[in-house]
C-alpha cells in the first residue's frame, strides 16, 4: 500500500472554541512521607481540530498532565487544585459513572506500548466489540462491522479482526490502538509517545496517517513526546514543559524560528541537524531536576546560561521568584524573567 | 591509516522454525568493513536489521557462522582458548545502551573502574588510584574526588553513561563498540555524550557507533554503514551518504527522520520491514518496498559495488556492477 494524500500544514485560521481548557492544574503524588508536585499550575487550551504538542524530558510531568486530562490518574496521584474544562464543564469533580462515559466518547488515549494496551488473549475484533458495546447499544454484528471499517481507516485489512495482538507487527498494533481510540469519534485524542517504540520509517508512516485522519475527521490531538523535532513537523502549536510547568508555548513555526526561553533554545540545540554544516553543539549543562526537591525561583536557573551574578537585581529574581507564563506576542507565551514583550 | 579491525564476509545464521519445518534466520549476511584508529564508524539500521548481532560477533559474544574478523591482521573469529579471547577482548571494549543495567548497584564508581585494570593486568593496587582519577577526568566526571566513591544510584543517567565509557577505556582498548549509547538518555544530555565520543577520537581509538539515529551518526561519525535485513546496503563517508544516498533504503530512512525544519510532507512508504531474512530467496531483500525495482532485482542478489570513489552500495539500479565488486578490491 502507498500513502498519498494532501495535508494542510497551516494551523486552523482562527482560534476556534477550545475543546479542552486546563486552568491552573496542579497534580501531586502524595505518599505518607512526602508530596511530589508533578504538574504545577498548568494552563493550556486545545482548540477543536488542533494538534497541540507537549514536549519535555522524562520526569517533567508531561505524561501526568495527559493522564489528568483523560481523568485516569490513580493514587498516589491526585488533582490537588485547578480545573479541566471540557466543553466548558469541569470534569474533575465528576462521578465515576459519568467519567466512564466521558472517556473514549469525548476523549480517548493512545499509549506508547500498544502491547500493553491490547489484551493478548483476545482477538482484535472482540476488543473493538467490547469497547464499542460498553458505550453504545449495538449488536455484536454491527460492532464488528464498524471495527472492520475502523481497521480499514488506518490501512489494515479487515480480516485482521481475527488476529491476536502477537500476530501483528509493532506498527500494526499501534495502528489498531489508534483505530480504537477513534472508534467513538472523540473530540480529543491524547497520544502519549505513540511512536517512540517504533522504527523511524514506521513512525513516519503512522505520523502521516495521524495527520491524514485528523484532517479528515477533525478531532483535536494532544501529542506528548520528548522529540521536539517531531512536534515541530506535526503540531500546529507546541508547549514546552520543564519541571512540572509550561515554560513556553507558541505556534510550531514560531517556536522553531523565535524561541525565547533558554530551555527551549537549549532543547532545540540538542538535536543534531540532518543537513547543513555540522557545528559543535553544547546541549544543556546539568540534568533535569528532581521534582521532590525542585530548585528555588526559576526552576531552570541552575542550568540557565543567562543566570549569572552580573545583574544582581535580576539574579535575585532568578533564584528567588518564580517567573509567570506571560503573553509576549500573539499566541506566544514565555515564563522567563529576562523575556518581556 | 591502516585498519585495526577488519571484517570480511561475516555471516551468522540462527536456527528457527520447528522440527518439521526447520529454517535458517540470516541475521548477519556477508558483512565486510574495516575500522581505523581515530575514526568513528556508524552502523545504522532499524531494529532487527542485524546491527546488534554484528556488535556481538565483533566482541566474540557470538561465534560467526562464516567469515573473518581480523584484529591487527590476525583472524580471531575461530579463537577457542579462553586466553586468546581474553587477550582480544582487552583491546575491544563495549559500551551498552542501558547505563542503569550495566553498572553494579552495590559497587562504587572506583570499584567499577579498578576491576578492568586488575583483570587485564594494567595497573597494580598502587597505580590504580591515579589511573582511575585520570579516566574520570577524561570522561568529564569532575571533580574526581566527589564522584569516585559514589554509587550508581547517586549519579544521573548521563553521569552513569560516562562511567560506563570510562570503564570501557580503562584497558586502553584499540576498538570501542558503543551500542545505542544515548538512546536511553534525556535529550538535553545526549549531546554531552556525543561530544565526549568526538573528543575521544584523539586517543586513536577506532569506534563503532551502533545506532538507529542518523542525525547523531552524522554528528559524531566519519563513515557510515547502513544495514538492511542482515546485509550492508550502503557504506561511505557519512556526510556524502546522508547528503546524496545511493541505496533506495537509505533514501527512505533519511526521508523518515523527523525534521523540525520542514512540514510533514507526505513521502511514499511501501509495506515491509528491515528484519533479518528467514531462508532468503535470491534477489534484493528490499525489492518489495523499492520504488526503483527492475526485473533483475527479483532474480539476483546485488553485490556491494563501488559506484563512486569511496561510495559503496548494494543496488542493481543505483550502483550497477561494472568492473569488479568490493570483495575483489577492498575500498581504501
Amino acid at each position: 500500500m502507498t500513502l498519498a494524500f494532501s495535508v494542510t500544514p497551516d494551523a486552523p485560521a482562527e482560534r476556534v472554541t477550545p475543546v479542552v481548557e486546563l486552568e491552573n492544574l496542579v497534580v501531586d503524588y502524595v505518599t505518607r512521607t512526602r508530596t511530589i508536585r508533578a504538574v504545577d499550575g498548568v494552563s493550556l487550551s486545545i482548540g477543536a481540530g488542533e494538534i497541540v504538542g507537549l514536549a519535555g524530558e522524562s520526569g517533567c510531568g508531561k505524561s501526568t498532565l495527559g493522564n489528568a486530562v483523560m481523568q485516569i490518574l490513580r493514587p498516589p496521584a491526585q488533582i490537588t487544585s485547578g480545573r479541566v474544562l471540557f466543553g466548558g464543564e469541569n470534569v474533575v469533580e465528576r462521578r465515576r459513572e459519568e467519567l466512564r462515559k466521558f472517556r473514549w466518547r469525548n476523549v480517548s488515549m493512545v499509549f506508547q506500548s500498544a502491547m500493553n494496551a491490547l489484551n493478548p488473549v483476545m482477538r482484535t475484533g472482540d476488543q473493538f466489540v467490547d469497547m464499542i458495546r460498553a458505550h453504545e447499544r449495538v449488536s455484536k454484528h454491527d460492532a464488528l462491522e464498524r471495527a472492520g471499517d475502523l481497521l480499514e481507516l488506518v490501512g489494515i485489512d479487515r480480516r485482521r479482526l481475527r488476529a491476536y495482538p502477537h500476530e501483528l507487527s509493532g506498527g500494526m498494533r499501534q495502528r489498531v490502538v489508534i483505530a480504537m481510540a477513534l472508534a467513538l469519534r472523540p473530540e480529543l485524542v491524547i497520544m502519549d509517545e505513540p511512536t517512540t517504540a517504533l522504527d523511524v520509517v514506521v513512525q513516519r508512516e503512522i505520523l502521516q496517517q495521524i495527520r491524514e485522519l485528523q484532517t479528515e475527521l477533525g478531532f483535536a490531538v494532544l501529542f506528548i513526546t520528548h522529540d521536539l523535532s517531531l512536534l515541530l513537523e506535526l503540531a500546529h502549536r507546541v508547549a514546552i514543559m520543564y519541571a512540572g510547568e509550561i515554560i513556553e508555548e507558541a505556534p510550531a513555526a514560531r517556536l522553531r524560528d523565535e524561541p525565547r526561553h533558554p530551555y527551549t533554545v537549549g532543547l532545540l540545540g540538542s538535536f543534531p541537524p540532518l543537513h547543513g554544516p555540522v557545528e559543535r553543539l553544547t546541549g544543556i549543562p546539568g540534568a533535569p531536576p528532581d521534582l521532590a526537591a525542585p530548585p528555588s525561583g526559576c526552576r531552570f536557573h541552575p542550568r540557565c546560561p543567562h543566570c549569572t551574578r552580573d545583574d544582581q537585581a535580576l539574579y535575585a529574581r532568578q533564584i528567588g521568584e518564580r517567573p509567570l507564563l506571560r503573553v509576549i506576542a500573539d499566541e506566544h507565551r514565555v515564563a522567563c524573567h529576562r523575556v518581556t514583550a | 591509516m591502516t585498519a585495526i579491525l577488519e571484517v570480511r564476509g561475516l555471516s551468522r545464521q540462527f536456527r528457527s522454525g520447528g522440527l518439521l519445518r526447520p529454517s535458517r534466520l540470516h541475521a548477519v549476511d556477508d558483512v565486510t568493513f574495516a575500522l581505523r584508529p581515530g575514526r568513528i564508524t556508524a552502523l545504522a539500521g532499524e531494529s532487527g536489521s542485524g546491527k546488534s548481532t554484528v556488535a556481538r560477533l565483533l566482541l566474540r559474544l557470538l561465534t560467526p557462522s562464516s567469515g573473518e574478523v581480523l584484529f591487527a591482521g590476525r583472524n580471531v573469529a575461530r579463537d577457542r582458548r579462553r586466553r586468546d579471547v581474553l587477550r582480544y577482548r582487552k583491546h575491544v571494549q563495549m559500551i551498552f545502551q542501558d547505563p542503569f543495567g550495566s553498572l553494579n548497584p552495590a559497587k562504587t564508581v572506583r570499584a567499577h573502574l579498578e576491576r578492568p585494570l586488575r583483570i587485564h593486568g594494567i595497573a597494580g593496587r598502587r597505580d590504580a588510584k591515579a589511573r582511575v582519577d585520570t579516566l574520570l577526568e577524561t570522561v568529564g566526571l569532575v571533580p574526581v574526588a566527589s564522584i569516585a566513591d559514589k554509587y550508581p544510584h547517586e549519579l544521573s543517567g548521563g553521569q552513569r553513561q560516562r562511567v560506563a565509557i570510562a570503564r570501557a577505556l580503562a584497558a586502553n582498548p584499540k576498538v570501542v563498540i558503543a551500542d545505542e549509547p544515548i538512546s536511553m538518555l534525556d535529550v538535553s544530555i545526549r549531546i554531552g555524550i556525543l561530544n565526549l565520543m568526538r573528543d575521544l577520537k584523539e586517543l586513536e581509538i577506532a569506534f563503532l557507533y551502533v545506532t538507529h539515529d542518523l542525525a547523531s551518526a552524522r554528528y559524531v561519525a566519519d563513515d557510515i554503514l547502513v544495514m538492511y535485513a542482515g546485509q550492508i546496503v550502503e557504506q561511505g563517508p557519512v556526510d556524502e551518504v546522508l547528503a546524496n544516498p545511493l541505496h533506495p533504503y537509505t533514501r527512505l530512512l533519511i526521508a523518515s527522520v523527523p525534521d523540525g525544519e520542514r512540514n510533514l510532507e507526505p513521502i511514499e512508504i511501501r509495506k515491509g520491514t528491515a528484519a533479518a531474512a528467514v531462508d532468503p530467496a535470491p534477489g534484493c531483500r528490499f525489492v518489495d518496498r523499492c520504488p526503483l525495482a527492475i526485473a533483475v532485482c527479483r532474480q539476483t542478489t546485488p553485490e556491494l559495488v563501488e559506484a563512486e570513489p569511496g561510495r559503496i552500495a548494494r543496488c542493481h539500479v543505483t550502483a550497477p556492477r561494472q568492473r569488479e565488486d568490493v570483495h575483489a578490491q577492498p575500498a581504501a
